[in-house]
């Protein structure tokens, strides 16, 4: 066997912070595609908060830290598009006028992944550990769609989870209103947009919602739960790694 | 200084340009010269046969009504049914272009004519056409003093009569053709491409016919042996 | 119009318990994108198109200067005249001086963006000419006084209660006293009325979508024809057109317009496109005397070279708007002032000011759909994100929100602070939150429980679960 891909976890904050799950399930995921997986204890956050609110300087730090963190590894992953998507496209254009650091954030742009799509399209992963009784329905959050193309990936690997009927959701690829600070800086727009994907997840008829990005999942959980709604919501790697004995994100320990 | 002379100084001043920049000149020039296409889709590239049957499915998609006619002896009889079809009074608004003269008109005396630019009564229009567009089922049609403009919008109805030889396969080919007609630069002072009868969505969307131009567009298409 | 883009979130609240105006957005949302979705489909060349086109765009802007002084010769060639105005001001000025010297009472218009953008209309009313609108949309809110809410759909906005009501209350001076409710009939009323008007004005104003160099035409792009007749009945037509609409060629605007109508309406082509070139020709039997074109600047000379220069690209489909959440959620109208959606997020800032206008660039989720359909592929999210750059470095945000943006940036710069902070802090809203899952309020979350639950964090952070373990972390 060839040596194992040695891959640093960006596990990102709102992982870090909310559901710790998700970060293992990531990892039982990579190790099962033959990862040798480390979690450097230096990271913190991405920078989008400051990066979309305009505040670039700060932003340019923290993505030096970020640089710096990750430089040993062969791959980064996130279980984020949102987060991987702006190492991967923002990074390099943060240091548009700093040669030695845009070389270095490109460097680290080309090794950055999401972690579905690293799964599929790096490791050729066509199997997973998870086992899933039930129908869901999949939201594609709006940063790895359209940044890092993640599309079909999550759903190839669903398709192979046992038990796991998957059905999709109409308007799949419309934004859930999260938006990062946008939520709380325009919350009542935020909670009109998501209060249709609400409706929407609940015309899908599924049992459980998926995604690929915390922030989305926290915003789309929310609303369900404050509606009454008990339609589930996880992180897909949560149901890929078969790792469900944490109650779904916004329910309770019933 | 001038509007003109400061809008145009704050544009080189943006583009950093001082002064005559030869190359951005050449560079001008060369495009404006070129009658070179862009990419150009593959859709209507076929045999000129297809392109007309192309063109009918396209403009037929439109809400454009084409009757097929083997040549201009049944033109008059096609554009009588057509009146007849919705019950419009027989008579019509032509441009005065000598293309239709070649149409035995006489066959149908009921058919009261008269020739010029359109007027608010007028019901009918009927005018030929300069080229039809394969690949969207467009009608072009230019303006000069046989063609006024005013036929293809001010009456409810327009009637064009359009050989199949004049069906072409986009728009690029018309312009090539308008350009050996005419001579480089040389546009005629409208050109209108029409693609189906005149329609709005502006209430609620919903899709209605006859806004302000034209409720109907009807083709009479004549086989001239072209095709 | 006076902008009352500052007032964004009030205006959103207000538009969000619209119910008409809400039934009108999900109208447009599934109707436009469906529509444009299958257009793109249908033509294998599509993707490669945008490309062409903005490859287009690209080189007439490094080029503008030039291609304009062309334009303007062939136009003047053809007997038309090109009038350089630099403000909304001069535009006017211009536009009044020829309705002046022929003793305009009436003018019809065609629909125009730049011509709301100079604000025309109310400036005509004060000078005593009636300017009367004939695109379907622009004459209903003509009618309700009110600013177009879309770029390609004025009155998108409007349900068909609310055209029957106003066209019930402003056309019984035509003696049209019964109050109709259906569409056609609502459609065929005003093509009677406006019948007459195209034949009665003096003046007939349109915009442009194109300005063509190598010919000196301007080209309409419209699906009712009102355009066409707007131009080519009134002794005198104007074409108010700001200056990045220029293109080089006949077929480079042809491939243009295969983008533009699929982008927009979902469309292969619009109805109708007109190539106008000079006034009537002497031996010609109809069309105006006098072909004028007024050229906005109107600080666009100033984006070349700059961050919003990609903005100049724009051909106003639509498709922007007609893809966007927030503009789904909140209508046109919200925004404030003349271009709303993603576009006007990216350039009102420029036209009216960033202290006007700062909210549009924030109030967007960077969902990035509206530059995935934009078919001159403009970076609009990017573009935003440069007014926010701007925003927060001239001190135009507001400051808790900088506060606090600060402080979590200076919390994620230190490795060491962010993972005590966040364990004390995980540890206490765990335990709060574990029973529920989640919290229905609490302090300082205000905006987010607003309308949702907070899920509640597990109580540990991955880092410190990690640790513990003894996982690799690499020191």
């Amino acid at each position: 066997m060839s040596e194992p891909k040695r891959v640093g976890l960006f596990v990102t904050c709102l992982v870090d912070l909310f559901r710790p799950s998700v970060g293992f399930a990531a990892v039982r995921l990579l190790e099962a595609a033959g990862c040798e997986v480390t979690v450097p204890s230096v990271q913190t956050c991405c920078g989008q908060p400051a990066y979309n609110s305009g505040d670039s300087a700060d932003t340019r730090d923290i993505a030096r830290g970020v640089v710096r963190a990750f430089r040993d590894f062969d791959y980064v992953v996130a279980p984020s598009g949102s987060c991987a998507g702006m190492i991967v496209k923002h990074y390099p254009e943060l240091f548009r006028d700093d040669p030695a650091m845009a070389a270095e954030a490109e460097e680290l742009a080309g090794r950055t992944h999401e972690l579905v799509s690293f799964l599929t399209d790096v490791c050729g992963v066509t199997s997973v550990p998870g086992k899933y009784d039930g129908t869901v329905t999949y939201h594609d959050s709006c940063s790895g769609l359209r940044e890092l193309k993640v599309k079909q990936q999550p759903r190839a690997l669903l398709a192979t989870v046992d038990g796991l009927d998957l059905r999709e959701l109409p308007g799949a690829e419309t934004c859930c209103g999260f938006g990062g600070t946008f939520c709380v800086k325009y919350a009542d727009v935020s909670v009109e947009i998501v209060g249709r994907k609400s409706a929407d997840i609940r015309a899908s008829g599924a049992d459980a919602l998926l995604a690929g990005d915390m922030g989305c999942l926290l915003n789309m959980a929310g609303r369900l739960k404050r509606e009454g709604s008990d339609i589930e919501v996880r992180h897909v790697a949560e149901v890929l790694a078969g790792m469900l004995n944490q109650p779904a994100i916004g329910d309770g320990q019933s | 200084m001038s509007g003109r002379e400061r809008i145009l100084g704050n544009l080189k001043r943006s583009l950093g340009r001082d002064g005559l920049d030869v190359n951005a000149v050449a560079a001008v020039e060369r495009r404006l010269a070129s009658r070179n296409a862009n990419l150009v889709p593959k859709r209507a590239a076929r045999p000129h046969a297809e392109q007309v049957d192309l063109f009918i499915e396209k403009a037929t998609a439109l809400d454009i009504t084409v009757a097929r006619v083997g040549g201009l002896a049944d033109v008059p009889g096609a554009i009588s049914d057509y009146l007849a079809e919705h019950n419009l009074p027989s008579e019509i608004k032509m441009a005065p272009d000598p293309a239709l003269d070649g149409v035995p008109w006489a066959d149908r005396p009921m058919l009261k004519i008269t020739r010029g630019r359109a007027e608010i009564s007028d019901a009918v229009g009927v005018t030929p056409a300069f080229r039809a567009i394969a690949e969207t089922g467009t009608l072009v049609t230019v303006s000069s003093a046989d063609r006024p403009a005013t036929l293809n919008f001010v009456p409810d109805d327009h009637v064009v009569v359009l050989n199949a030889s004049q069906v072409i396969g986009t728009m690029e080919d018309m312009w090539a053709g308008l350009r050996a007609d005419r001579g480089d630069g040389d546009m005629p002072r409208t050109v209108n491409m029409i693609s189906g009868p005149s329609r709005t969505a502006d209430i609620q969307l919903t899709l209605i016919k006859g806004a302000h131009g034209p409720r109907r567009l009807h083709i009479v298409l004549v086989d001239d042996g072209a095709a | 119009m006076q902008p009352t883009s500052h007032a964004f979130k009030q205006n959103a609240k207000r538009a969000m318990v619209d119910t008409p105006l809400q039934e009108s957005l999900r109208r447009l949302e599934t109707g436009f994108t469906a529509a444009r979705q299958a257009a793109a489909d249908g033509l294998p060349e599509f993707e490669d198109l945008r490309d062409e086109a903005r490859g287009i765009k690209n080189h007439v802007l490094e080029h503008l200067d030039l291609y304009l002084e062309r334009f303007e010769s062939r136009v003047t060639e053809k007997g038309g005249q090109v009038h350089w105005c630099e403000t909304p001001r001069d535009a006017r000025n211009a536009i009044l001086e020829i309705c002046r010297k022929v003793g305009a009472r009436t003018v019809t218009k065609g629909k125009s963006m730049v011509a709301e953008e100079i604000a025309l209309n109310p400036f005509l009313e004060e000078n005593g000419i009636e300017p009367v609108e004939t695109d379907l949309g622009e004459y209903i809110i003509q009618l309700a006084d009110e600013p177009p809410s879309h770029i390609i759909g004025p009155a998108v906005h409007k349900t068909k209660d609310q055209v029957s009501d106003l066209f019930h209350e402003h056309h019984q001076k035509y003696g049209k006293t019964e109050r109709i409710e259906e569409p056609e009939a609502l459609v065929a009323e005003a093509r009677e009325i406006l019948r007459q008007k195209y034949f009665d004005a003096d003046v007939g104003i349109t915009g442009a979508n194109f300005l063509i160099a190598e010919t000196g035409s301007t080209v309409i792009v419209t699906n009712e024809g009102n355009g066409d007749l707007t131009q080519m009945l009134p002794r005198i037509h104007i074409v108010v057109a700001s200056l990045e609409k220029i293109v080089p060629t006949l077929e480079d605007v042809s491939t243009i317009l295969r983008v533009l109508a699929r982008s927009a309406t979902g469309q292969e082509m619009s109805v109708y496109t007109t190539f106008s070139t000079g006034p009537k020709r002497p031996e010609d039997l109809d069309g105006p005397d006098e072909f004028h074109v007024v050229l906005l600047d109107n600080g666009r000379s100033e984006m070349l070279g700059t961050e919003l220069q990609e903005l100049l690209r724009c051909i106003r489909c639509g498709a922007c708007m007609n893809h966007c959440p927030v503009y789904h959620a909140v209508g046109g109208h919200t925004y404030g002032w003349v271009y709303p959606g993603p576009i006007g997020a990216a350039l009102d800032p420029h036209l009216i000011g960033l202290e006007e206008a700062r909210h549009l660039p924030n109030a967007s989720t960077f969902c990035g759909r509206c530059e995935e359909v934009c078919p001159m592929r403009i970076p609009l999210p990017k573009i935003m994100r440069h007014w926010r750059e701007q925003a927060f470095e001239h001190h135009v945000s507001p400051s808790p929100e900088r506060f606090a943006i600060r402080l979590w940036a200076a919390i994620a710069k230190r490795p060491m602070l962010y993972h005590l902070g966040t364990r004390i802090a995980m540890a206490v809203l765990g335990r709060l939150g574990r029973r529920r899952g989640r919290f229905a309020s609490l302090p300082l979350a205000g905006g987010w429980t607003g309308g949702r639950d907070l899920p509640a964090p597990e109580g540990r952070t991955f880092q410190a679960m990690w640790a513990a373990r003894g996982g690799r972390t690499g020191r």
